[in-house]
C-alpha cells in the first residue's frame, strides 16, 4: 500500500515514521526545505519539498498510484484543497484530512473527503470520559457509517429505571451493545431490566445521538 | 444586487468601492482591520473583521441574504474553501473566485465554479501585447 503524507509538521512527521515502522510504502511532502532536509536526517530519504496542494508536486510524488492520500498541515483550506486534486485529478483512493477547527468536520465531509480527524474532538471526548459526574460520553465515531459509541449513565431521576430494554422506545439505528453494573458486563437481551447507576453502552447513528441522550438520561 | 467579498487587498477594495457606488449592497471580510483602509473614503457598506472560511463570520456578512459572494485573498486555498462554503453551505448560485495557479483554476472550473485566473489572463494580455495574432501560442 502507498501512502502520501501532506505537511511535516509534528503531526506528519510521526506518522510518517509510525507508517514506515509498519512497513507501507511512505512519502511526505513539506512545503519548508530546513523541515525536509530535518527530516530526511532521521527517516531517510522519506521526505521530498513541495506544495501539496499543487499539481505538479502530487504528479512528481506518484499521487495517481496513492491507496491513501493524508493531508495534516495546520491549515484546514490547505487540507481541503490537497484532499480535493488529489481525488479529482489523481483518483488518489482514499482521503484523509485533519481538521484543524471542529467546526469545519461536517463541511468537510459533505465536500468529499472521505476522514476528517479533528485533534480538537478527540481530546474534548477524552476529557469529557475523565470527568466523574458526566452522565452521557462520547466514547468513539466510526467514520463510515456515521457511527457514534456512548456510554449513557443511568441515573436514580432517570424515567427507564426498571424498565426492560425490550420496552425501551430506542431511536431508529441505535442498537444497546452492552450493560455495565458496577463490575459485571452484561449481554443486553429484551428481558434485561435497567437499574439505577447502570452504565449502558450504546452503537447509535450520529443523527440519533441526541435522541437516544433524551430517552436513556 | 447583495455581495459578499472575502479579501480586501487591492482587487476586493476596489471592486467593493466600485459596486458600492453603483448602488448594491456590500460587505468585506477581511482578517486585518488595517485591509479596509484601502476602501474608498465614503462606502457605505459593511466591513467585517474576520477569516472567510468561518461560517460564523459569513453569516454576520449577511451570506444568508446575499445573491453573489466573492473570494479575492492572496490565497488560492482559502478562495477555493470560502467558494465551497458559500455555494454548498449557503447555496449561492453566483460565486467567483480568484485563483493564482491555472492548474487548480482549472480543475474548480469543471465543478461549476467560476474562477479567474490572473496568471493565464496576465500571461495572455502581455502576448496580445507583444505579438501579432498570427504569432502566438496557447
Amino acid at each position: 500500500m502507498y501512502i502520501i503524507v501532506v505537511g511535516g509538521g509534528k503531526v506528519g512527521y510521526y506518522l510518517t515514521k509510525t507508517l514506515l515502522g509498519e512497513g507501507y510504502e511512505v512519502l511526505l511532502i513539506e512545503r519548508n526545505a530546513a523541515k525536509v532536509a530535518a527530516i530526511n536526517g532521521k527517516l531517510g530519504s522519506a521526505a521530498i519539498r513541495g506544495d501539496g496542494a499543487e499539481a505538479a508536486t502530487l504528479q512528481a510524488a506518484g499521487a495517481g498510484r496513492a491507496d491513501v492520500v493524508i493531508a495534516v498541515t495546520g491549515e484546514d483550506e490547505d487540507n481541503l484543497v490537497i484532499c480535493q486534486m488529489a481525488k479529482l485529478k489523481f483518483k488518489a483512493g482514499r482521503v484523509v484530512a485533519r481538521v484543524n477547527n471542529p467546526k469545519n468536520e461536517q463541511l468537510f465531509k459533505m465536500l468529499g473527503i472521505d476522514v476528517t480527524v479533528s485533534q480538537t474532538t478527540y481530546i474534548m471526548h477524552l476529557i469529557e470520559q475523565s470527568l466523574p459526574d458526566s452522565a452521557f460520553v462520547h466514547l468513539l465515531s466510526l467514520n463510515q457509517p456515521d457511527l457514534t459509541i456512548v456510554d449513557a449513565k443511568i441515573s436514580g431521576a432517570s424515567v427507564v429505571v426498571g424498565q426492560r430494554i425490550g420496552q425501551l422506545a430506542l431511536p431508529e439505528n441505535c442498537i444497546i451493545a452492552a450493560v455495565l453494573r458496577g463490575p459485571a458486563l452484561i449481554t443486553p437481551t429484551p428481558e434485561t431490566e435497567l437499574r439505577a447507576g447502570d452504565d449502558v453502552i450504546a452503537i447509535a447513528h450520529h443523527d440519533q445521538e441526541d435522541a437516544l441522550h433524551r430517552l436513556l438520561i | 444586487m447583495r455581495t459578499v467579498i472575502v479579501g480586501c487587498g487591492r482587487v476586493g477594495a476596489r471592486l467593493a468601492s466600485q459596486l458600492d457606488r453603483a448602488g448594491h449592497d456590500v460587505s468585506i471580510v477581511d482578517a486585518n482591520e488595517e485591509s479596509f483602509r484601502r476602501l474608498e473614503p465614503g462606502f457605505k457598506g459593511t466591513t467585517i473583521i474576520g477569516t472567510g472560511i468561518d461560517e460564523d463570520v459569513l453569516i454576520e456578512a449577511g451570506i444568508e441574504r446575499a445573491d453573489a459572494f466573492v473570494s479575492v485573498t492572496n490565497g488560492d486555498n482559502r478562495n477555493i474553501m470560502a467558494a465551497q462554503v458559500a455555494r454548498q453551505r449557503f447555496a449561492i448560485a453566483n460565486v467567483v473566485c480568484r485563483i493564482y495557479d491555472p492548474i487548480r483554476a482549472e480543475t474548480y472550473r469543471s465543478l461549476g465554479y467560476t474562477t479567474i485566473c490572473p496568471t493565464t489572463e496576465i500571461a495572455d494580455r502581455v502576448i496580445g501585447a507583444l505579438l501579432p495574432t498570427s504569432e502566438r501560442g496557447r
